[in-house]
């Protein structure tokens, strides 16, 4: 009971504390963040006191473990329900900004509406809330089963799950607010920072003592991929966010480094970002759930293995490339240049793998609605690593920097092989972590599947139209040397291709909201009966012996 | 140290050591006793399939 009473009245502290710093604030987002923060702490007294788990106070008492005979699942379920959640915010937000591009006037004439603040709301909402939580729920999944051991510090697994969610709310109220460091995907201002700082640590803490305490002699190689994300993002985070902020109960800060050294520092950051959050940390969900169901061991053990050093030996030194002809020094930008255009190859050996694993059950292609999904973004993993490194060519570059080429590039990879690996995941997790026979539908699977895939098709091939006419269009200089189109004039003729694209992410989201009404009806315990995916082809009559026949 | 020195260090020693320590991990799953942990590694996740 004492141990109630210190944790309540810590909570307490912490409340008043916020409240205290929200006071002293000098600026009103400052006060509005601490007033979060301290209804956040006063939501965990609530928690600590109606719904303190007396059980486990006895069990404390009576030194009894806790049961050690299932896998600590709680946290992964509500990873998968915040992934889903933060998902609709965050498309909905890519598609509302995807309008306000075709139509300006939806920016309402709010400064909290427009474009530049929601633009961030969306990009991180989709990244690192979607895609976080899903990472999150799928590690904590992945390296129970892989090292056969209950997560190690469970409390600390639910203090992640929570300080994790607490980061994304104070990020995305920022954003609306105009608090930002304008540093690509990394816009949190310093407080928000430290905080992701401690939730993170926490994150590799429970992480590595479940491998510590593991039960099986290898660790497999979707825990490699995993770990490398985990430890890869706090060092970037951490150097890339070093700042000192102009008041300590205020949300402005400077950034440690100045002019070209603070760009390569962001862009080594920003395209680590990519390769570590959005590459290293799908493909461990990649390595254990295309097998599991495929099952089928992956194809090959030993490219694995390849492709996890390559990644890790190459994809460091490829950020330059965001910084093609600017003031970064040119043997920097060649570098970027050359180890991009190395990626390619360790990408496609990824990608090989992953598809190679269906070998001898392609048939499950047809059969399998999630198998699909996981094939497809193999696929769109192949396809945008393609792109990625021909775009980092500087002849390339040059023309396709600063259009809307670069956003379908990225679309490709988030739609397409992000947004796809991570249904058939929550679509392979949702049924085994709340015990049902199978998925509401599976028609409804395949509904999400072609929404999804034609979706990124507009996306994506609008957006080579409009990233190449822009670039043309920039560049085009008539007879006498002045440049024949003004912006706006790019901007005028990119409206219909805005419009292709907003109409391909409406029929994104609209599979993403079939997915949950599909998740919604399976955890209510509904089971539709609907026409089987596939059918044995069998004709009765057919199946016998030949009847000798009586010669005439 | 300044600037310079790590400079060269990075694309001499540096370089070379980044280049072997690769190339023993490429190499590492590929000497013959590891083939028959690199198959019960990939067929581990099917031992006891916990949801049967």
């Amino acid at each position: 009971m004492d141990g109630l009473v210190t944790r309540a009245g810590g909570w307490l502290g912490l409340t008043l504390l916020a409240l205290v710093m929200a006071a002293l604030a000098v600026d009103a987002p400052f006060t509005v963040h601490m007033i979060i923060v301290a209804l956040a702490c006063f939501a965990m007294l609530w928690a600590t006191v109606t719904r303190a788990d007396y059980g486990a106070l006895a069990r404390g008492i009576l030194k009894m473990p806790a049961e050690q005979g299932v896998y600590d699942d709680d946290p992964i379920r509500w990873g998968v329900v915040a992934t889903l959640f933060w998902g609709i915010a965050g498309m909905a937000a890519g598609l509302y900004i995807a309008l306000q591009l075709a139509f300006p006037a939806l920016n309402l004439n709010l400064e909290y509406t427009t474009f530049g603040r929601l633009r961030p709301l969306h990009t991180s909402a989709v990244i690192f809330a979607f895609g976080g939580n899903a990472l999150i729920a799928t590690s904590f999944y992945v390296v129970q089963r892989t090292c056969r051991a209950r997560l190690a510090f469970p409390k600390l697994a639910r203090f992640v799950f929570w300080g994790y969610q607490l980061f994304i709310v104070l990020a995305a109220t920022g954003y609306l607010m105009g608090v930002t460091e304008a540093k690509e995907y990394a816009e949190p201002e310093w407080y928000v920072d430290l905080w992701l700082t401690v939730v993170w640590v926490a994150y590799l803490a429970v992480f590595v003592g479940t491998i510590v305490k593991r039960r099986e002699p290898h660790i497999y190689v979707a825990n490699w991929f995993y770990l490398s994300f985990i430890v890869t993002i706090a060092m970037l985070h951490i150097v890339n966010n070093l700042s000192m902020p102009a008041s300590i109960f205020g949300s402005k800060s400077y950034a440690a480094f100045a002019g070209v050294q603070d760009a390569l520092t962001q862009w080594w950051y920003g395209h680590n970002a990519v390769g570590f959050f959005l590459t290293a940390g799908f493909l461990a969900m990649m390595y254990y759930f295309v097998p599991k169901q495929a099952e089928r061991p992956v194809y090959s053990y030993r490219l694995s293995i390849i492709h996890f050093w390559s990644l890790i030996f190459l994809y460091i030194w490829a950020g330059p490339h965001h910084l093609h002809y600017t003031a970064l020094p040119d043997w920097a930008q060649t570098l970027g240049m050359v180890f991009s255009v190395i990626l390619w190859m360790p990408s496609w050996g990824g990608m090989i793998n992953g598809l190679m694993t269906l070998n001898g059950a392609w048939d499950k292609i047809r059969t399998d609605p999630i198998i699909r999904m996981m094939v497809m973004a193999l696929a769109f993993y192949g396809m945008s690593t393609f792109e990625g490194p021909m775009m980092s060519i500087k002849w390339v570059n040059s023309m396709s920097h600063y259009t809307d080429w670069t956003i379908g590039h990225v679309h490709s990879g988030a739609l397409g092989w992000n947004g796809m690996i991570t249904f058939a995941c929550v679509y392979y997790l949702v049924p085994r972590l709340w015990g049902r026979p199978r998925l509401y539908s599976l028609r409804m699977v395949n509904w999400h599947f072609w929404l999804a895939t034609v979706g990124i098709v507009f996306y994506a091939a609008s957006m080579w139209v409009a990233g190449i006419m822009q670039g043309l269009m920039w560049r085009e200089y008539g007879a006498d040397g002045y440049l024949v189109y003004s912006f706006a004039e790019s901007v005028a003729a990119m409206h219909p291709m805005y419009l292709i694209r907003a109409a391909g992410g409406a029929m994104y989201l609209a599979g993403f909201l079939i997915m949950i009404a599909n998740v919604w009806a399976t955890l209510s315990g509904k089971v539709r009966a609907e026409k089987p995916m596939t059918e044995t082809p069998y004709n009765a009559a057919a199946d016998r012996p030949l009847a000798p026949v009586p010669a005439e | 140290m300044s600037y310079n020195d790590l400079r060269h260090f990075a694309d001499s020693w540096g370089l070379l050591a980044m280049a072997l320590l690769f190339l023993t991990l490429i190499a590492w799953p590929f000497r013959p006793s590891a083939r028959a942990r690199n198959d019960e590694a990939a067929n581990m996740i099917f031992k006891d399939d916990e949801h049967g």
